[in-house]
C-alpha cells in the first residue's frame, strides 16, 4: 500500500480542502474558529473511555445499578452525570461466562460517543466493519482475544436509533477493590467487546 | 501529545500488526491522526449544533459515501474514513446551500497558490 497519498499524482489535497472550507464558512459567519477549537478540545481531551469505565465499575459493585443499567441504560448513565447518546437509545449488553458481546457499525461508524469518546481507527475500517459480522471469532482472535469455543459470540450492529456498550465480566481477584480501581481495569476495547477487562495484575491504564 | 509519528493515511487492515490501523491494546490512542481531521470534525459538529442540519442527514450521506467508495474503488485503494467524511460534508453543504462547489474550488486554488512558506503540505506537522 502506498504510504503517503499526499504525494500521489492527482490525489486531492484533503488538508487544503478542509482549510478552504473553514475559511469560507468562517467568512460567511456560519462557524467561529474558536467554537471549532472548543469542540475539538472537548472530544480530544474531555470525553473518553473513562466515562464508560465508571459506568462498568459501578455496575460491578452495585447489583441494583447493574439491573437498572441493563433495563434502561440511558437513564442509568444519567445517574452518573453522563449524557446518553443524543437522540439515540443506549443499550448495554452483558458478557457472561458463556456469552461474549461485540459491537460494530456495519454502515458507517456509529458509536456511543458520550461514554467512549470518538471511535478508534480500526472501528471505522472496512475490514472490521464487514468481517466482524461474518467471522467474529477469527477477528477477535486476530485482535488478541481468543475465546473458548463454547462461548457464544453475539455481534451488535449499531444503527441510527441504537448504540451499544458491552458490560464486560468483572475480573476475578478484585472482590475488595474500590470502584475507582476497578474502573482502571476497563479498557475502551473491553466496552466495544474486542477485549476483556484487564486482570488485576495486568498493566494499568497509562493514558 | 503524540507518542509516535502517525501517517496521515488511515490503513485498510484491521489486522495490521502495526501502522495506522493496528488494533490498539490500550486507551489513549489519538482521536485524530492529522490536524485536518480534527478541523473537519469540528466544522461538522459546529454547524450541526448551530442547527444547520440534523445529524441523521449527515449520517445518511456518510453511509452512502462509504458504500459508494467500497463499491467503486479499485482493490488496494487506500481507505481514509475522514476523506469519506469530507466528501459527505461537502455534499451536504452544497445541498443546504451553505457552500457551493465552485466557491470551494476557487478557495482551494487560491490557498494552493500561496507563497511556499505558506504551503501547509510541507509545514503541517502530524502531531
Amino acid at each position: 500500500m502506498s504510504s503517503d497519498h499526499r504525494h500521489a499524482p492527482g490525489a486531492p489535497d484533503i488538508a487544503l480542502r478542509v482549510e478552504a472550507l473553514e475559511s469560507l464558512l468562517t467568512e460567511k459567519g456560519l462557524v467561529d474558529p474558536a467554537t471549532v477549537d472548543a469542540i475539538v478540545r472537548y472530544y480530544e481531551e474531555e470525553v473518553g473511555p473513562l466515562c464508560g469505565a465508571r459506568v462498568v465499575a459501578r455496575a460491578w459493585v452495585d447489583p441494583g445499578y447493574r439491573a437498572r443499567l441493563l433495563a434502561d441504560a440511558s437513564a442509568a448513565v444519567a445517574e452518573l452525570g453522563i449524557d446518553g447518546p443524543q437522540g439515540e437509545h443506549l443499550v448495554v449488553v452483558e458478557n457472561t461466562a458463556k456469552i461474549h458481546n461485540v459491537v460494530v457499525c456495519t454502515l458507517c461508524s456509529c458509536y456511543p460517543w458520550p461514554l467512549l469518546g470518538l471511535p478508534p481507527t480500526w472501528y471505522k475500517s472496512p475490514p472490521y466493519r464487514s468481517r466482524v459480522v461474518r467471522e467474529p471469532r477469527a477477528v477477535l482472535s486476530e485482535m488478541g482475544l481468543a475465546l473458548p469455543h463454547d462461548v457464544e459470540i453475539r455481534v451488535w450492529d449499531s444503527s441510527a436509533e441504537v448504540r451499544y456498550l458491552v458490560l464486560p465480566e468483572r475480573p476475578p481477584g478484585t472482590a475488595s477493590w474500590s470502584e475507582e480501581r476497578l474502573a482502571d481495569l476497563v479498557s475502551r476495547d473491553a466496552m466495544i467487546g474486542t477485549a476483556v477487562a484487564r486482570p488485576p495484575d495486568g498493566r494499568s491504564r497509562t493514558a | 501529545m503524540a507518542d509516535r509519528a502517525r501517517p496521515e493515511v488511515e490503513g485498510a487492515g484491521v489486522l495490521d500488526a502495526q501502522g495506522p490501523a493496528a488494533p490498539p491494546r490500550r486507551n489513549g490512542e489519538l482521536v485524530f491522526e492529522a490536524p485536518w481531521q480534527s478541523r473537519l470534525f469540528g466544522l461538522t459538529m459546529s454547524l450541526h449544533r448551530a442547527g444547520r442540519f440534523g445529524w441523521e442527514e449527515f449520517r445518511t450521506r456518510l453511509i452512502q459515501e462509504i458504500a459508494r467508495w467500497e463499491r467503486d474503488s479499485p482493490p488496494g485503494a487506500p481507505w481514509s474514513y475522514y476523506e469519506r467524511w469530507q466528501a459527505s460534508f461537502e455534499r451536504l453543504l452544497e445541498e443546504k446551500g451553505l457552500c457551493a462547489p465552485a466557491d470551494l474550488g476557487d478557495r482551494v486554488a487560491a490557498l494552493a497558490a500561496r507563497a511556499p512558506g505558506h504551503d501547509h503540505r510541507h509545514g503541517e506537522s502530524e502531531d
